[in-house]
């Protein structure tokens, strides 16, 4: 921004700045504002790691995670979001070089993998429930639901935004405005990634090992 | 109806959630209802809805963004003082046989209510306020980063504040304390909609919060004028960036500590319960890693306050303005490293409280660093003692000792004693009123001009001035004492007849300050009234420093005809020493965002969402949720959200304003 300031000895000072485009509404700011808005969501799944790291060996006499974990399960459900990343990778090119179609096709399997996951999870949800491993059961069970599911809850959010782009690059093309939602909507789903291999190694891996 | 049909319909509201048996409570609704039938119908009367809701509610003007959260946070301000008032009536004549005018059941209400809307509904819509306001002005912005956000931010914090309100007629509020600590606020223990309401209420505000400070950091980051480089960036600003930075780092927190105790109390989980292996102690942890930052967040912007207001009125550069910038960054990393000094007494052992209570008083260091800037700044300065002047000065020396106490509860033995007595909650009263209060009123009477185009009465505002400072040491000094002496806060009935002389003393001393209270109130109403008198027709009336005193006094919508280009730190000194000359020609089309009520739907739904979970109205709340998804949703369909101001009208503008400014 500097270049603007003319500031030479001798010559006249510079005031204004003449060029009607520095308005940003948008743009950098809005990618941004949303990278800040993912740092404040990250202290809120920190938190609740937090939590779950305190009371993860309360087991007040219930089921310990050995008992409960069903690995192979979680091990699938871990590959679907892994691929959904990598299909979510798949659709960005297209995008920069205008392509709608394959964009188009690229979320929408991002999407159906992401829907898998979630459809995976509450499976298991409501089978660890159905064996009398609810929420309420331990201080454990609490942190261990409430982590996994404030993720599920992330990633369905994550497939309402999918759906709603898909409706709206249909409508509008591959504008800037499109561009840059779809980029905060790809930062969004690659936080989850990484945020569910936190899931993945710190509750349900450390959890059978110890 | 069957009962079951009723409770479908109602949930756990029933007639005898209205308070109407309660005289002072029916009472307050008589007046309050009154009230606002007289502000509706004078609305109505006037044909003002219209207008309101075009050019103030739907508005995306950080300008009209930050005073709407100025009201707010002065509408609540005289609830909660109206709270302070009843409990130092309570504790002045509840002594041995007297057993006070307030039942104990009121009584806890009180102190959580007062404390709860003087932090979220007063404290922080004032600050959030004046960065809204001044700090897009100070960096030669048009507006900020994302004014629809702003907008929603405003009236989320507003439907909080609305839903706190309403548990004061229907149904009650918590009786916990200020921050509703676990295990107490489980729903064993505290079974009634008073911390649903406390919950639901700070959740909604909080998303507020968030937003806003997302949207402030970005606006400071990204949209500075050309030339303002981070070390030219005005310390007000810097300490808003600051403040906001930090507010992102610890609401996630708040948040999800709420979240959990939500949980425990609906879905019936064991988080902070006493049983089934819950932790209480962590709700206080958490909780207490967003509470000690956020005075952080709410003193830092009113240190940027006393810097502007200090270098304006001694007509210097500010001294040390580097330094400033590394204390107030230093500082702001520091809050986040000290929040169990709150619970010394959890025993955590004395590694983790040394920890601790050394990184509380090594606070203390770039804090007297600023004291001393500030003080270096009026050394030899031309200072001209107007009231903005005069509340700095006041500042300095109530904060110092309030700093000085601060430093001594930091010590885990002293703190060990004096944990949860009545000298804790002086010294915070002194920091908070002493350093954020003051604040905040030296800003308000500074920027007031630049907002309305108009200086607040001075004769009001030295009443205002003298009633908080006297009645803060009337009232505060004997609450220190009692305090060292061993009584414990939240007290609502005493056996010791020899305490009693401290708590009138305290009580008069409430007093005084509602008088500063009214003075501060009618030096709006006097300064509307004397406005012709009181005009600023300069735009700079202070002989300010910075860009926001280059515009005209209430400035444009679009703040600057021409984006100014920025060479100083003081950067509208600067043009002015360097003989800077207004363009009266040349005007373009300037882009600008249009006005949406998408805000106040979305905060409605919210505030229908929480009033429904509050009392357990389970369709309600069902309903706002879709309602709220569907809302968010549809209004990222409406892309055509950016006007042009035409040249012309630019030009209309300006002309009809030229005569209002001098330009060098």
């Amino acid at each position: 921004m500097t270049d603007h300031v003319t500031d030479a000895p001798g010559a006249a000072i510079t005031w204004h700045h003449l060029d009607p485009d520095d308005h940003d509404h948008g743009g950098g700011a809005t990618v941004l504002g949303f990278w800040i808005y993912l740092m404040s969501d990250a202290l809120i799944f920190a938190s609740l790691f937090a939590m779950f790291g305190v009371v993860s060996t309360s087991y007040a006499g219930g089921p310990v995670p050995r008992q409960i974990f069903d690995l192979p399960l979680v091990a699938l459900n871990t590959a679907l979001l892994l691929a959904s990343s990598i299909t979510f990778g798949q659709a960005m090119p297209h995008m920069e070089a205008g392509r709608i179609g394959p964009t188009r096709l690229w979320l929408a399997v991002t999407g159906l993998l992401g829907a898998a996951f979630v459809g995976i999870e509450l499976y298991e949800f409501s089978h660890l429930i159905a064996e009398g491993a609810g929420p309420q059961r331990s201080a454990f069970l609490s942190a261990f639901f409430t982590l996994v599911g404030t993720h599920g809850a992330h990633v369905t959010v994550g497939l309402i935004w999918i759906a709603t782009m898909l409706i709206q690059i249909g409508q509008h093309g591959l504008t800037g405005e499109m561009r840059r939602r779809v980029m905060c909507l790809s930062m969004f789903w690659h936080f989850l990634d990484i945020i569910w291999i936190g899931v993945f190694n710190f509750v349900y891996l450390y959890g059978v090992i110890r | 109806m069957t009962e079951t049909t009723l409770k479908t319909i109602f949930g756990r509201l029933g007639w005898e959630s209205f308070p109407i048996h309660e005289p002072i409570l029916f009472g307050t609704f008589i007046v309050v209802a009154l009230l606002g039938v007289a502000i509706v119908g004078a609305v109505t009367w006037f044909r003002l809805w219209g207008y309101l809701w075009k050019e103030w509610f739907t508005s995306v003007d950080h300008k009209k963004i930050g005073i709407m959260y100025i009201i707010l946070g002065i509408i609540m301000l005289l609830r909660g003082f109206a709270d302070a008032l009843m409990m130092r009536a309570q504790q002045a004549i509840a002594f041995g046989a007297n057993e006070g005018y307030l039942p104990a059941h009121h009584y806890d209400q009180i102190f959580t209510a007062h404390g709860t809307i003087m932090i979220f509904f007063v404290a922080i819509p004032l600050v959030v306020g004046l960065i809204n306001f001044v700090m897009p002005l100070q960096i030669g912005a048009r507006d900020v980063a994302f004014p629809f956000l702003n907008n929603l931010s405003f009236w989320l914090t507003a439907a909080g504040a609305v839903l706190t309100m309403t548990s004061l007629f229907i149904g009650e509020f918590a009786r916990t304390g200020w921050l509703s600590y676990a295990p107490l606020a489980e729903l064993s223990y505290s079974p009634d909609t008073g911390v649903d309401y406390y919950l639901w209420s700070l959740q909604i505000a909080g998303v507020g919060t968030t937003l806003s400070a997302i949207n402030m950091v970005a606006t400071i980051i990204k949209m500075r004028a050309p030339g303002m480089t981070m070390m030219k960036l005005p310390v007000f600003c810097w300490t808003a960036l600051c403040s906001n930075v930090l507010a992102i780092a610890i609401f996630p927190a708040l948040t999800a500590a709420f979240f959990l105790l939500m949980l425990d109390r609906y879905v019936g989980t064991n988080f902070f319960t006493n049983e089934l292996g819950g932790a209480p102690m962590m709700y206080w942890n958490m909780v207490w890693i967003w509470g000690h930052p956020e005075v952080y967040v709410l003193v830092l912007p009113a240190f940027g306050i006393y810097s502007e207001i200090t270098s304006t009125f001694t007509g210097k550069r500010l001294f040390g303005y580097t330094s400033m910038v590394y204390a107030t960054v230093v500082i702001t990393i520091l809050s986040y490293l000290v929040w169990l000094h709150h619970f010394f007494t959890m025993g955590a052992g004395p590694a983790v409280n040394s920890f601790f209570g050394i990184a509380t008083m090594v606070i203390s260091i770039p804090t007297g660093a600023k004291i001393f800037n500030w003080l270096f700044t009026m050394y030899r300065g031309d200072i001209r003692f107007e009231l903005p002047m005069q509340w700095v000065v006041a500042f300095m020396l109530t904060f110092v000792v309030g700093g000085m106490t601060g430093v001594l509860l930091a010590i885990p033995p002293a703190d060990f004693v004096l944990h949860n007595s009545l000298f804790l909650v002086a010294h915070f009263h002194n920091v908070i009123i002493g350093g954020v209060v003051f604040g905040l009123f030296a800003g308000i009477v500074y920027w007031f001009p630049k907002a309305f185009g108009f200086k607040l009465d001075p004769f009001w505002g030295k009443v205002a001035f003298w009633g908080w400072v006297v009645g803060y040491w009337v009232a505060w000094t004997p609450i220190y004492v009692v305090g060292l002496m061993g009584t414990a806060r939240r007290i609502r009935h005493f056996d010791d007849p020899s305490f009693q002389p401290y708590f009138v003393i305290a009580a008069i001393g409430a007093l005084i300050i509602l008088v500063g209270i009214l003075g501060f109130v009618m030096s709006i109403v006097m300064g509307f009234v004397k406005r012709e008198e009181l005009r600023d027709t300069t735009g700079d009336p202070w002989d300010g420093r910075t860009l926001e005193w280059s515009t005209s006094s209430p400035p444009p919508a679009y703040n600057f005809a021409f984006l100014p280009v920025v060479h100083d730190l003081d950067a509208w000194y600067d043009m002015k020493a360097r003989g800077y000359e207004r363009p009266e020609g040349d005007f373009r089309p300037i882009h600008m965002p249009k006005n949406t009520g998408t805000g106040v739907i979305l905060a409605g739904l919210s505030l229908a969402l929480g009033f429904g979970m509050v009392w357990y109205m389970w369709w309600l709340a069902a309903l706002s949720f879709i309602g709220l998804l569907a809302v968010a949703i549809g209004h990222t369909f409406n892309l055509k959200r950016d006007t042009f101001i035409p040249a012309a009208e630019v030009a209309a503008t300006e002309r009809a304003r030229q005569p209002l400014i001098v330009g060098a």
